[in-house]
């Protein structure tokens, strides 16, 4: 490279470098180093105790719980959104008539592609603040007040939702209501991702495969899915990250941020209350490191797993 | 104590913004304590006199947070202004929040604000303040003079106030309302239908199938937040069993959780629950305060807070009186000790800038005018005595009533200012025994093992009450 041309690429890279490195790496070296000290947040007092807040990781029974239910989600999350968003993607696409036009999707697909992709345009925090209303446990939720006028549920017993720990599979009730809103809200941006996937691909594969007789199951199986390996891979690791965040949700939904008696607690909960309800700040950085580190090991098994040949169009 | 969690869209963004950066992978908050330095205190500028206490000086500007909760912030403009009149060259920086940990906890460790009222759901764990030596002992301020003169400030205050702001021997927390618990009811429903207000589980076991009869459910609490139940559970537990059980049960005893007459008092809730006495669903606070005065259900149990809190809401013609939390009867070893205290508490930061003009706030905020006003704009009590002298409510008149009979101990339960843990432990389990999934006996059972493990914690410092 021409020494001028070094000079300009430094100097345009350099103020967010820096920034990066001030507001990002900087932070993030300084939860590792708190991870290795007493601190408990309120002071500027703290001892360094070494390893022994990651030693402390093994014997607490609430992040052996929250691992469990991350894990959950870290299965559910992904699974459940990429399947719904596939199928409305190929639904939206290719899962309407052929005609003289080609290939096209349902009826309406545009009006329903708004649609779906909706709750993106909501912040989190709204999605939930929404969904308590919905899930509200008397007869003026909105699931609860439908289903009592139409008889379905007893009004002296209605459903109660986040605030039911019993188990649905072997897994808290509260969890499979939280993953519902997760779904949803995760569903449309993907089904776009998807649907650009989709129509990226030559339109003349489908008519050959038409032609040799393929049904719709069939297209969808051997031609859209593997040809869309490439997005719905990367698309499981960005819905890993968020199935091992869900603070928003549990924070705001859940009683006692992580209830009832502990049958939502996540990872993200367990560091609130240790850091700030508890005061064991360096333990809490402690937990978030761990995490940190499990996400990024996750993350590079995931991509290597999925790791194949491209296929160019 | 008088929560408002409802959602500040902003803040709840930021907070959760801020702790999704937590999560992955672990920093962000931790950015805003970045390589922070004690800030130097001058705060020795002014002369020291019995008028001027603390010797503030008479410039400079004091920072003053309210939390803007059940009891709004009407009543601290008024301290403002008394405090003021005294010192009119002193600029209070006032500003109001319901995110007191979220704002204020960051700034601790470098340049707090001078005055914390450290208070709601989004509080910052008070035994942790103290422990890491954040906030500043107040002794001093009790033994100042009173605003308007006539002994100390210590003398004006009602009983309890003080014991409620100490911690492990000092005084660190100006509790500044003066808080009355128990269970409410509409004295004029209750006029109407001749029923009697009861005293004990046994005769409200006798009421109940007649408000029954007439669609109402005898009973409705905030189910969301796991300490509204747990006040009554506790002042059950104190009645039943007495002053002595519940002190062990703080001070982590062997086996306190077991003592005679806890379980008998756990167990009319038991019956309570099972006998389906409870309004159905899980309402949060709000929702079952608004269903109590929508005539959906005859008691509920909550603070004097409540009249402000629902002040837009209230129905006309609806009168509101508390009353004693119900006893066992007869075996009852403190049947008539009132679930009463200060809360609401004002922390000083060790490091606030301005610690004298500080302390010499919080003395206007005690003094008889700013009491007096806090009790006409609230419709509570203030810590200070005699603040709701002149004040004309039925909900207030009902709660002063209480006071004046109740004897000199007060119900007092300090193991969740204590420990964090045993604080949510007690909460789960106090939601899981008003929703019937625990019996009294597995919930002592299981209280019982948390305070065990608190105890053998040595990461957690303990901490003693003695009365």
């Amino acid at each position: 490279m021409r020494h001028g041309v070094a000079r300009f690429v430094t100097g345009f890279l350099a103020l967010p470098v820096g920034l990066y490195l001030c507001y990002v790496v900087w932070p993030f070296l300084q939860a590792a180093g708190y991870s290795l000290t007493d601190w408990g947040g309120y002071s500027d007092r703290q001892q360094f105790v070494g390893l022994e807040n990651y030693l402390r990781l093994f014997s607490d029974e609430l992040i052996r719980k929250a691992f469990w239910h991350n894990v959950f989600f870290l299965v559910t999350v992904p699974l459940f959104t990429i399947a719904l968003a596939l199928f409305l993607a190929f639904l939206l696409n290719v899962g309407g008539r052929e005609d003289k036009a080609g290939i096209r999707g349902v009826f309406g697909s545009s009006l329903y592609k708004v649609i779906f992709f909706f709750p993106q345009v909501l912040s989190l925090v709204v999605i939930a603040v929404m969904w308590q209303q919905i899930y509200r446990a008397d007869g003026q939720g909105l699931i609860n007040g439908v289903l009592m006028k139409i008889g379905l549920v007893n009004p002296e017993d209605p459903i109660t939702f986040v605030y039911d720990p019993e188990p649905f599979l072997g897994v808290p009730a509260v969890l499979w209501w939280l993953l519902l809103i997760a779904v949803w809200s995760g569903a449309g941006f993907y089904m776009v991702l998807f649907s650009a996937a989709m129509q990226s691909i030559p339109k003349e594969i489908y008519e050959a495969a038409l032609l040799d007789g393929a049904g719709r199951f069939h297209t969808f199986f051997r031609l859209t899915l593997p040809l869309l390996r490439d997005t719905v891979s990367v698309a499981w690791v960005y819905l890993g990250f968020i199935a091992l965040d869900m603070f928003a949700l549990v924070y705001i939904m859940t009683p006692s941020q992580g209830g009832p008696n502990h049958a939502s607690e996540i990872f993200a909960s367990v560091i609130n209350f240790n850091a700030f309800q508890k005061g064991q700040f360096g333990y809490a950085c402690a937990i978030a490191v761990a995490l940190a580190i499990f996400t990024i090991l996750l993350a590079a098994l995931q991509l290597r797993i999925t790791r194949r040949e491209r296929i160019e169009y | 104590m008088s929560a408002t969690p409802e959602l500040d869209r902003r803040t709840l963004l930021r907070r959760a913004a801020a702790a999704g950066l937590l999560v992955t992978p672990a920093a962000g908050l931790l950015s805003a304590c970045a390589g922070s330095t004690p800030s130097q205190n001058n705060d020795n500028a002014g002369e020291k006199s019995n008028d001027n206490p603390f010797g503030v000086p008479e410039s400079g500007a004091v920072k003053v947070v309210i939390f803007n909760g059940g009891l709004g912030d009407k009543w601290a403009q008024e301290d403002k202004a008394i405090f003021n009149a005294k010192h009119p060259n002193v600029t209070v920086n006032m500003s109001s929040t319901q995110k007191i940990k979220t704002e204020e906890q960051p700034k601790m460790a470098t340049t707090p604000s001078d005055v914390v009222m450290n208070s709601g759901a989004d509080i910052m764990d008070i035994s942790t303040l103290v422990n890491e030596g954040a906030i500043e002992p107040l002794d001093d301020l009790l033994a100042a003079p009173a605003w308007e003169g006539g002994g100390t400030v210590a003398d004006t205050l009602l009983p309890g106030t003080v014991a409620d702001g100490t911690y492990q021997g000092k005084f660190y927390v100006v509790n500044i309302a003066y808080t009355v618990w128990g269970n409410w009811y509409n004295a004029a429903l209750f006029s109407k239908e001749g029923w009697t207000p009861p005293k004990t589980f046994e005769e409200f076991f006798a009421l109940a199938p007649k408000i029954k009869a007439k669609g109402m459910a005898p009973y409705v609490y905030d189910a969301v937040h796991g300490y509204y139940p747990r006040w009554a559970l506790m002042a059950t537990i104190w009645k039943s069993a007495g002053k002595q059980a519940v002190i062990d049960i703080d001070n982590l005893k062997e086996n306190a959780w077991r003592a005679e007459g806890v379980l008998p008092a756990l167990e009319q809730w038991e019956k309570l629950v099972k006998d389906k006495l409870v309004l159905p669903g899980r309402l949060d606070h709000t929702q079952s305060q608004q269903a109590w005065l929508d005539g959906k259900a005859a008691f509920i149990q909550v603070g004097t807070w409540l009249k402000n809190e629902m002040a837009e809401t209230i129905p006309p013609g609806f009168e509101m009186k508390i009353s004693d939390y119900w006893g066992l009867g007869a075996t009852d070893k403190a049947p008539n000790d009132v679930y009463a205290g200060a809360g609401e508490g004002i922390v000083v930061p060790s490091k606030a800038p301005n610690k004298a003009a500080a302390k010499e706030f919080l003395r206007a905020v005690l003094s008889k005018a700013g009491s007096a006003k806090f009790a006409e704009l609230t419709k509570s009590l203030a810590s200070t005595a005699g603040s709701g002298d002149n004040v004309q409510d039925s909900a207030l008149a009902s709660a002063n009533e209480l006071m004046k009979n109740a004897p000199k101990d007060l119900v007092s339960v300090k193991y969740w200012n204590f420990y964090a843990d045993l604080d949510k432990e007690s909460q789960n389990l106090s939601q899981e025994l008003m929703a019937g999934r625990l019996t009294a006996a597995q919930f002592i059972d299981k209280m019982q093992a948390a305070a065990d493990k608190v105890a053998k914690d040595s990461s957690i410092k303990k901490q003693t009450r003695d009365a």
